[in-house]
């Protein structure tokens, strides 16, 4: 037991608290041992919640940055990134969230955009052009779904992580939104998109060095009318999470893009038949 | 009268029934009745599960067995590179030291349990066809200035060549396929393949004869157990007698600087490690705690010496950090 306090207090683990804490907190754990899986460290502040130190958070994104660089398929990567160096980058967006009525609303509610929670049926019958419609399209073309994203493990506060999260899960919508499909150059294209909309870091780089894993010939497209649009579309849109999107499955399309002062991509980006990584 | 004893019977049946249920469920948040949960137990305790640990967790033992598996199911794929990657490369070394003490002749029998990939069991075919093939090479040294007599002697036994080699056979156990299965496919890949077999068992309840092996070895994998004395009790039953038993396994270390560089490191870069290689940061915190929850040398050189081997001695590597014990069945 002592040993456990010295290597506890001695590694300076931030999750339990040092002093008489640990002593009553182990002890009233001994109590409620047996079928109490709820003293666990984990899970403390959101289900799937792993307290971290500043250490372990640096080591982290450094880790992550590597791999995901090496490999741009390891998802998790990306997201850990994503989730190690966005922490101001979220609070800003919370602020931004706040202030806008609508996103206020995303806020409270919480919704989750799941295939679970999506009535897929009722999407379906939608007109065509709808939002709903075009998105279920861009599902199946795509052949993607909403429930591949991870969920989000190192943000240690419990409305951010719901940002982060929120963030992830309308990624796919975003490409619905530009009209980009999920090969690497509309995912850059969403990139440049997202990092001038969000100011995470994650985004500055996936932007940033996406490009390189461009062929020339795409390369041009991309960056003399693409990115401009990107950009330009980021800087003058509405916060993009801040629109409940669960109720607006019926809204024309091109209503939606005029509400966000979003314009319409200035070519159209075929989806190649080679499914490219689709970054969270 | 006869209203109270009803009552506390109904209690009775109503406390027992909700403690099994607790225990067949096995998640309920506790918050609100610890004073009844603990009122039940003492009626019931032969229905409840025993507690252990998991790391730092309390569990019931029931739960522990199935929660280790998992761990191990999800990091098999890349358990080799994250071995090389928090050891440094280090446990090639202990893994090699733990041969050389244990110094295979050839014919020997080895049981590896919880030998997963297999590392042991490779090493020990190696150093058994090393020892063969230099025996051999002695043997073609001396061979090599025969003196006419030893030619024409040679020449008329015709001796259709050397007595055979002993062939020698480790088996891999261990409690998790996957484990198993990234093993076999690593020996298929460096083409080992006689001389080796791979059984899924508990090393509570090994699937084999009494007095079977020469050599039993642990490596790394007695700490996660759930009933270290019952392993220690099949570990003597399966050996024959003159047989040894050889645990390789992580321990106290000493020295306390050491032992705060080794914390820290253990805590600090360990999880993210097993994060950004494996995509599991909970079974290498696992890991590292059950790493801490594993008794010190001299308490597990007594555990053995409980289970009945004799001349049990042990020696630290890298300050502490592993230690190998050794007993022996008479």
């Amino acid at each position: 037991m002592a040993q456990i306090l010295r290597t506890l207090s001695g590694s300076g683990l931030g999750y339990i608290h040092r002093g008489s804490c640990v002593c009553q907190a182990l002890c009233v754990r001994k109590q409620h041992s047996r079928l109490d899986f709820s003293d666990s460290h984990y899970d403390r502040l959101y289900p799937g919640h792993i307290p971290t130190n500043p250490i372990q958070k640096a080591l982290l994104a450094l880790g992550s940055g590597v791999a995901a660089l090496q490999n741009p398929y390891r998802h998790d990567m990306v997201a850990v990134l994503g989730e190690t160096t966005g922490w101001q980058a979220l609070m800003a967006l919370r602020d931004r969230m706040k202030g806008d009525p609508e996103g206020c609303t995303v806020l409270t509610e919480r919704p989750r955009i799941r295939l679970s929670t999506l009535d897929v049926s009722k999407m379906a019958s939608l007109p065509g052009g709808s939002f709903g419609r075009e998105y279920l399209r861009f599902l199946e073309e795509n052949k993607v779904t909403p429930d591949s994203r991870a969920d989000v493990k190192f943000v240690d506060n419990e409305e951010l992580a719901y940002v982060m999260q929120r963030y992830r899960e309308v990624h796919d919508l975003l490409h619905t939104l530009l009209g980009m499909p999920t090969n690497m150059l509309g995912e850059v294209a969403v990139k440049w998109f997202e990092a001038v909309q969000t100011g995470l870091p994650m985004c500055i780089l996936g932007a940033a060095l996406g490009p390189l894993r461009l062929s020339t010939s795409r390369l041009e497209p991309l960056v003399t009318s693409l990115v401009p649009w990107a950009v330009r579309n980021g800087r003058q849109a509405r916060c993009v999470l801040s629109i409940f999107y669960e109720r607006r499955w019926d809204q024309s399309l091109d209503d939606l893009r005029k509400e966000l002062n979003i314009e319409t991509p200035p070519f159209i980006v075929m989806a190649t038949s080679k499914k490219a990584p689709s970054q969270s | 009268m006869a209203a109270s004893i009803r009552y506390i019977a109904r209690r009775i049946v109503r406390d027992y029934s909700r403690n099994v249920n607790c225990s067949l469920t096995g998640r309920i948040v506790r918050s609100s009745c610890p004073l009844q949960l603990s009122a039940c137990r003492c009626f019931t305790d032969g229905a409840v599960d025993k507690s252990t640990h998991f790391g730092f967790e309390t569990v019931t033992e029931g739960e522990k067995t199935e929660r280790v598996y998992k761990v191990f199911e999800s990091v098999a794929k890349k358990y080799d590179l994250m071995n090389d990657a928090m050891s440094l490369g280090v446990h090639r070394l202990w893994k090699d030291v733990l041969l050389h003490i244990m110094n295979p002749q050839p014919g020997i029998r080895l049981l590896d349990v919880a030998g997963g990939t297999g590392d042991i069991s490779f090493r020990f075919l190696d150093y058994v066809r090393s020892q063969q093939e230099r025996a051999a090479r002695r043997a073609a040294r001396a061979n090599q200035t025969p003196s006419w007599q030893e030619i024409s002697t040679s020449h008329k036994s015709s001796d259709p060549g050397k007595v055979e080699p002993q062939q020698s056979r480790a088996v891999v156990c261990d409690i998790n396929k996957e484990m198993l299965k990234v093993g076999k496919q690593k020996a298929d890949s460096m083409g080992l393949t006689s001389g080796l077999s791979w059984v899924v068992g508990n090393a509570e309840e090994l699937p084999f004869d009494n007095d079977q092996f020469d050599v039993y070895t642990i490596a790394f994998g007695i700490r996660n157990v759930t009933h270290i004395d019952l392993a220690l009790q099949e570990a003597l039953r399966v050996l024959k007698p003159g047989g040894r038993f050889m645990c390789l396994e992580f321990s106290k270390v000493t020295n306390p600087l050491l032992s705060q560089l080794y914390d820290t490191y253990s805590f600090q870069m360990i999880p993210v490690l097993g994060e950004v290689i494996a995509g599991d940061w909970k079974s290498y915190q696992y890991l590292v705690e059950s790493i801490r929850r594993f008794p010190d040398q001299e308490t597990f050189k007594g555990m053995i010496e409980d289970a009945g081997f004799f001349s049990v001695r042990y020696q630290n590597m890298t300050g502490g950090v592993v230690a190998l014990h050794s007993g022996f069945k008479l």
